[in-house]
Order: C-alpha cells, then sequence, then structure tokens
C-alpha cells in the first residue's frame, strides 16, 4: 500500500505520545478528557486525552496511545496536534474528512479517521460531563 | 457408487474437509455445497492439527471425499496424512491432498503415504508462477477425474490445452533441485527457524509461536505478539517482508481465518505475523530480523493503550469495548 509523506512521518515520528496519567487518575482528574475507542477484535483502539487550562479554556496539552495499523497512529498523532490551542468547541470542528485530506488516506484506511473523530469527540465529551458544561447536541449525533 | 459415475455429476455425497484448509480447497468445497454435497469441515486442535482420529469420527455411509492438507500455509502444522489416507482406504473413500506447502520441503512418496489425489505449486518450491500439478493415482484405487478444460485432450483429458512447456520444464527442474537439496535445507532451516523464534521469546513478552510445537515444517513461523497490531508492526519493520494473515488475504482487514479456528481470540489474531524463511535466508538476515522485531514490538508497545492497560493491572478482555 502507496502511504503519503505526511502520514509516514506521523507514523515514524509520532507527535504526542503519551498519557496524562493512570486511567484511574485520569477519571478523577477534572481538566482531562478522556477517550477511548474502537476495540481489540477490530484491530484497533485508540487512546486520546485533552488537558484543558481552566484560565483560559483551551486545550493545553494532548496526548494518545493507539494500537493499530500505521494510518490509525498517524491519525491520532495528527488528531493530537490540531486539538492544541483549541477550545473545545473548536476541536468538536475536526472531521474525519480533514484528517483524510491531510494524510491521504486511502479508501480501506477511512475507518482509522472515523475513529480518530470519535476519539476527540469522546475526550471533548468526557472533560464537559467533568466539569458540567452543557454538551453541544450535535455531538451526541455521531 | 463412486465410480460407476463421477460424484461431480450426482450431486450427492459427503465429503470431509477442514476449517482452516486454504481458500483453493474451501471455495470448492462450498460450491460442491451449493451443488447438493455434503461437506463437514472439521474443527481443528489449538495446534491446528488435524489427526485421523477426528476424521474417523466424521466419516459416514455415503463419505465420497476426504481433503486435508499435508502442512498448513499459515502456521505449518502438517497433519497426520498417512494415517488418514489408510482410514480412507479402509472406508473405500477417495483421499486428497492439498501438498502445496509440503512437496520441495519433505520427503513424498504418495505410496507409502497412502495419498490418492495431491495438488501442489511450482512457485512454492521456486519453480515458476502460473504453473502446478495433480498427482492422480491409477491402481488401488484408480481415480478418474471429470475434466477441468475440454478440448484437445491433453493431459490425459483431465484438462485440455497446449501444455505451457517452460512452465512444466522449469517446475521439473526446480523439483529435481528440491529433491536433492532437501535434507541439509530443512536442516538449515530448522536451526534458523529455531533460533528466531527462541530468540523473540526470550527478548519480548506475551509472544506466542502458533501452531503445532513439534509436527511443524521448519520453513514458517506465525507468532502473535500481544498488544501490538500485526499491521502496525509490519510497517514498522517493512525491510523485512512478513506478513499478517496470510498474503493471499492480505487486502482484507480481517483478522486470519486460519488463526480464529484454533480458537485464538481476534485480538491475538490481529497481533501476529507469519514469517517464512528459504533457500536465501541467511543467518545475518535472522540476526537483523530478531533486532528489528524486537525493537518494532517495544516501540509499538510504548503507542498502545492495551499495553499501558495490561501495565496497570487491567484485564482488557473485561473491559466493554464500542465495537465498530
Amino acid at each position: 500500500m502507496a502511504y503519503s509523506e505526511k502520514l509516514i512521518d506521523h507514523y515514524e515520528n509520532p507527535r504526542n505520545v503519551g498519557t496524562f496519567g493512570t486511567l484511574e487518575q485520569v477519571k478523577t482528574d477534572t481538566s482531562v478528557g478522556n477517550g477511548v475507542v474502537g476495540a481489540p477484535e477490530c484491530g484497533d483502539v485508540m487512546q486520546l486525552q485533552i488537558k484543558v487550562d481552566p484560565q483560559t479554556g483551551k486545550i493545553a496539552d494532548a496526548k494518545f496511545k493507539t494500537f493499530g495499523c500505521g494510518s490509525a497512529i498517524a491519525s491520532s498523532s495528527l488528531a493530537t496536534e490540531w486539538l492544541k490551542g483549541k477550545t473545545v468547541d473548536e476541536g468538536l470542528e475536526i472531521k474525519n474528512t480533514h484528517i483524510v485530506d491531510e494524510l491521504d488516506l486511502p479508501p480501506v484506511k477511512i475507518h482509522c479517521s472515523v475513529l480518530a473523530e470519535d476519539a476527540i469527540r469522546t475526550a471533548i465529551a468526557d472533560y464537559k460531563e467533568k466539569n458540567g458544561i452543557a454538551q453541544d447536541a450535535e455531538a451526541h449525533s455521531h | 457408487m463412486y465410480q460407476k459415475k463421477p460424484a461431480g455429476e450426482t450431486g450427492r455425497g459427503h465429503i470431509i474437509s477442514a476449517r482452516h484448509e486454504h481458500k483453493a480447497t474451501l471455495d470448492p468445497c462450498k460450491r460442491l455445497q451449493k451443488d447438493g454435497f455434503d461437506v463437514t469441515f472439521l474443527e481443528p486442535g489449538p495446534d491446528g492439527l488435524i489427526t485421523a482420529e477426528m476424521v474417523k469420527g466424521a466419516i459416514r455411509d455415503d463419505t465420497i471425499l476426504v481433503t486435508i492438507m499435508w502442512a498448513n500455509n499459515e502456521i505449518g502444522t502438517i497433519n497426520e496424512v498417512p494415517q488418514i489416507g489408510a482410514l480412507c482406504h479402509e472406508h473405500n473413500i477417495v483421499f486428497h491432498t492439498d501438498a502445496t506447502q509440503w512437496v520441495g520441503k519433505m520427503p513424498t512418496d504418495v505410496t507409502r503415504d497412502n495419498v490418492d489425489l495431491m495438488t501442489f505449486s511450482g512457485h512454492k518450491m521456486y519453480g515458476p508462477m502460473g504453473v502446478g500439478a495433480i498427482y492422480v493415482r491409477r491402481r488401488k484405487p484408480r481415480i478418474r477425474l471429470v475434466s477441468q478444460i475440454e478440448g484437445g485432450g491433453q493431459e490425459r483429458g483431465i484438462r485440455s490445452g497446449t501444455l505451457n512447456v517452460p512452465g512444466i520444464v522449469g517446475f521439473g527442474k526446480a523439483a529435481e533441485l528440491c529433491a536433492a537439496e532437501m535434507d541439509a535445507e530443512r536442516e538449515r532451516l530448522l536451526k534458523l527457524r529455531n533460533k528466531l523464534e527462541t530468540e523473540l521469546a526470550a527478548k519480548i513478552e506475551h509472544v506466542v509461536v502458533n501452531g503445532h510445537k513439534d509436527k511443524r515444517l521448519p520453513n514458517i513461523t506465525n507468532i502473535s505478539f500481544g498488544f501490538v497490531e500485526g499491521e502496525g508492526l509490519m510497517m514498522a519493520i517493512k525491510d523485512i517482508a512478513v506478513s499478517s494473515g496470510s498474503a493471499c488475504t492480505s487486502a482484507s482487514l480481517e483478522p486470519s481465518y486460519v488463526l480464529k479456528s484454533l480458537g485464538i481470540g481476534d485480538d491475538l489474531a490481529h497481533s501476529s505475523l507469519r514469517m517464512s524463511l528459504g533457500r536465501w535466508t541467511t543467518e545475518e538476515e535472522i540476526d537483523f530480523t530478531i533486532e528489528k522485531v524486537t525493537w518494532a514490538v517495544h516501540h509499538l508497545r510504548d503507542l498502545s493503550p492495551l499495553w499501558d492497560m495490561h501495565k496497570q493491572g487491567i484485564d482488557i478482555t473485561t473491559i466493554e469495548w464500542q465495537n465498530h
């Protein structure tokens, strides 16, 4: 399969790998939104976390860990890059099609970008829930 | 009954095969099912083995054919072919074996091993692609085949059409070379393969070698690396030609049906690599592979949320995953 240079770069040099603590710690940290999507049986699991600065309301940092193919790793790496500096609502504007375009994903790998969008939404929803912020109706429609 | 009228024309009778056969056997079996034949697909053991006992348990009065591969293409497990053949002969059942992975690597004697029909292919023994062969027993019992391609009557009428002479000659030469080198080559490959498996298992945690421990071809290894996805792993070791699942089906993203038929969970099936060794594989290449795979598995585990969870003592099988 031929992959784009950008995709290979994200796969070989993944950005923002990591977590903001164990799952137990993250659960009680109100500045962190955690999203785990996919399933091992399907061959893809993405864990994406955002850390929000309470002063500015902006995503100060984002981290990911992904079990999956090169496209899944690259899609989640790209997602963390794009999330940084955005407000959580701006983060919700990242769509899977943007990831497809940026990484030039082949058709069989579109689902990786869908998973990345899901991970973003789940992480943001988790942050909002922890902080009692009303969920955007659209975020649930997915 | 079988000999009076070719079975292919009656649409009646029972066939025994196995769930982890190559598609080249499974697909014709499925077509025969549509044509009215009854097919039993045996469940292999966790090591991929099909024994004569398993076949015996499935034989019925109307069983006309048993087709069991000699050795499996993804895991290398060697089935009990001579015993299965003897069993079939006791019951007057025709025995076919797909010996594509076997011939050229292991000594083959159709008479001693009770084989009636045996198919194998040129490119698996360093011969030309696009040429294969079928052995058809001529006596005790005499097997007659329905013609595959009708026409000029070449190949005793089984497969008409002008012969592919360069292919046939190349195939013959390849077989001759394999026969001459077989014993030494088998020893050499076994040593290299064992080194590869032993060192990977020593350097990496949660490594499972799939297939039978001893009854296995010397040139194939199929290894599951827990918490790492096979396709991602392949990309990390792109200098090494390996496959995740079997090469024939790797265009699909499904985990290997062969591994699934052994009862290996979808998660570990997604974490598997098949590596093949051959005539030109050197010890240096094995060392390189050990080093590269070890690095890649550790690197990808650093990226893997499943590995993280495992390290935090979370049993990933108890998590409610959202399936896509």
